[in-house]
């Protein structure tokens, strides 16, 4: 027990520190998008098992040499059973802490939930009342303003795209069908679901600056899976055509900035995170070089070490008892 | 006037296009004028459309008056700029919009990309 405990505090801790910052500068994830999303998955999931499970091992190991019979004895413990030997308050405190941590995981995660639906819901009120239907599709509103913007809005009953007529005027019907490509994909591949586990990590490790690494990592990620999507439909210039016409609007509010929204919108503090200047200009560069895909023997290791990623701390935790189903 | 979105959506729409305050019977007036007088309008459903919209920050209600008299609280133009700034990540609820489609590229940038897909080779 106490070696699986210290086995995964340094797993957590190379998780939590070198392993993010590698992969934030590694090249290949433009090359093979698909992967890097899930490795970067797997390391959040895994750090944070790791985190709460090392805590929760080396306070447990008193009482037990296995996870399931410590825990069954630490129910006994707090119940009052009189054969269960007192851990000692260190230990105690261990346990706290790894509970602490899960539920304010936990309740991050839901408070970011609540907080974004809401969001959501009260802009798709006003697109409700602003926004008309386009020619193209039920699912595809037209904001009237000159302000060349695209963008969708998801949510569990409708999700919808959002064009400006600035836009359309801007787009041949090539163009536009790669702008719609695009966000299509991201309403079908739920990448705001995605979005939204990495800001809650963020926002429940705002200590640690490579949660915001992960989330930028995984934004920009996301955008190329939809270009590669919407290149199935239409070509490489076409696309890069309609970033060129959308990116007019870029970083300029179109007309009455709020207070708060300078460059970095809310996010005032330069520290978090890479400007999204950055993060468009790797898009862009990617989708000019047609950089070729990784090699199949280079994405099957990055899957094997995806899977390792979860399966180790996982195993760790339980491997005692299937080791030694008696003890 | 199938559903109440679409009735609060006629309603804003005659607030937003009237210069002056309106009475809930003005509203249901014009209301059903435009769809014709096909179907009668109950006063009651066009005062829980605006307790609703009121409630949501988008209709002020003037109480010294009797009837109530109501306005947009702001222009539709206002509004549209808002849900933009959502959009563009200028606004504290940024995170309501996925992604747009571009982030920041600055002028430079798009204006050597049209270069380069201008030039013939690309095409």
């Amino acid at each position: 027990m106490l070696l699986t405990s210290y086995f995964l505090a340094a797993l957590a801790v190379v998780l939590a520190w070198p392993t993010p910052l590698a992969l934030a500068r590694a090249k290949w994830p433009a090359r093979a998008p698909v992967q890097a999303v899930l490795l970067w998955q797997a390391i959040a999931l895994a750090g944070g098992l790791s985190m709460i499970g090392s805590m929760l091992v080396w306070g447990l190991s008193p009482l037990g040499d296995d996870l399931i019979t410590a825990l069954g004895r630490g129910v006994k413990l707090v119940l009052g059973a009189p054969d269960v030997p007192y851990p000692g308050i260190v230990h105690l405190f261990a346990l706290s802490a790894a509970a602490l941590f899960g539920f304010h995981l936990v309740l991050t995660l839901i408070r970011a939930t609540w907080r974004i639906s809401r969001q959501r819901a009260k802009h798709r009120h006003l697109l409700g009342l602003l926004s008309n239907p386009a020619a193209s599709g039920p699912d595809t509103l037209v904001l009237d303003h000159d302000t060349p913007v695209a963008y969708c809005v998801p949510g569990l009953n409708r999700s919808v795209t959002v064009l400006s007529q600035g836009l359309l005027d801007q787009l041949t019907a090539d163009e536009q069908r790669a702008v719609l490509a695009h966000e299509r994909s991201h309403l079908d591949q739920r990448h705001d679901l995605l979005i939204l586990a990495f800001t809650a990590w963020h926002e429940a490790l705002p200590w640690l600056p490579t949660s915001k690494l992960a989330l930028d990592a995984v934004r920009q990620l996301v955008e190329m899976l939809a270009d590669d999507r919407a290149l199935t439909q239409v070509t490489r210039p076409t696309l890069l055509r309609a970033i060129v016409a959308a990116s007019s609007s870029a970083g300029s509010p179109p007309a009455k900035p709020q207070p708060s929204a300078t460059a970095g919108g809310q996010l005032a503090n330069p520290l978090e995170g890479t400007p999204d200047g950055e993060l468009s200009a790797r898009r862009i560069q990617r989708l000019l070089t047609a950089e070729p895909p990784l090699k199949r023997s280079a994405e099957a290791l990055i899957f094997v070490g995806t899977v390792l990623l979860l399966v180790c701390p996982t195993v760790l935790l339980i491997a005692p008892r299937l080791l030694d189903p008696n003890s | 006037m199938a559903s109440l979105g679409d009735l609060e959506r006629s309603v804003m729409d005659l607030l937003w296009d009237s210069a002056e305050p309106l009475t809930a019977n003005d509203l249901r007036d014009e209301l059903a004028a435009n769809a014709g007088a096909s179907k009668e309008l109950a006063v009651t459903t066009v005062l829980t459309v605006l307790a609703r919209l009121e409630k949501k920050g988008l209709v002020e209600r003037e109480r010294s008056t009797r009837p109530h008299r109501y306005t947009a609280s702001s222009s539709r133009e206002d509004h549209t700029v808002e849900l933009l700034n959502e959009a563009l990540g200028n606004a504290q609820d940024r995170e309501a919009v996925l992604a747009r489609f571009i982030g920041g590229i600055s002028p430079d940038e798009a204006a050597a990309l049209r270069a380069i897909l201008d030039s013939p080779k690309s095409a």
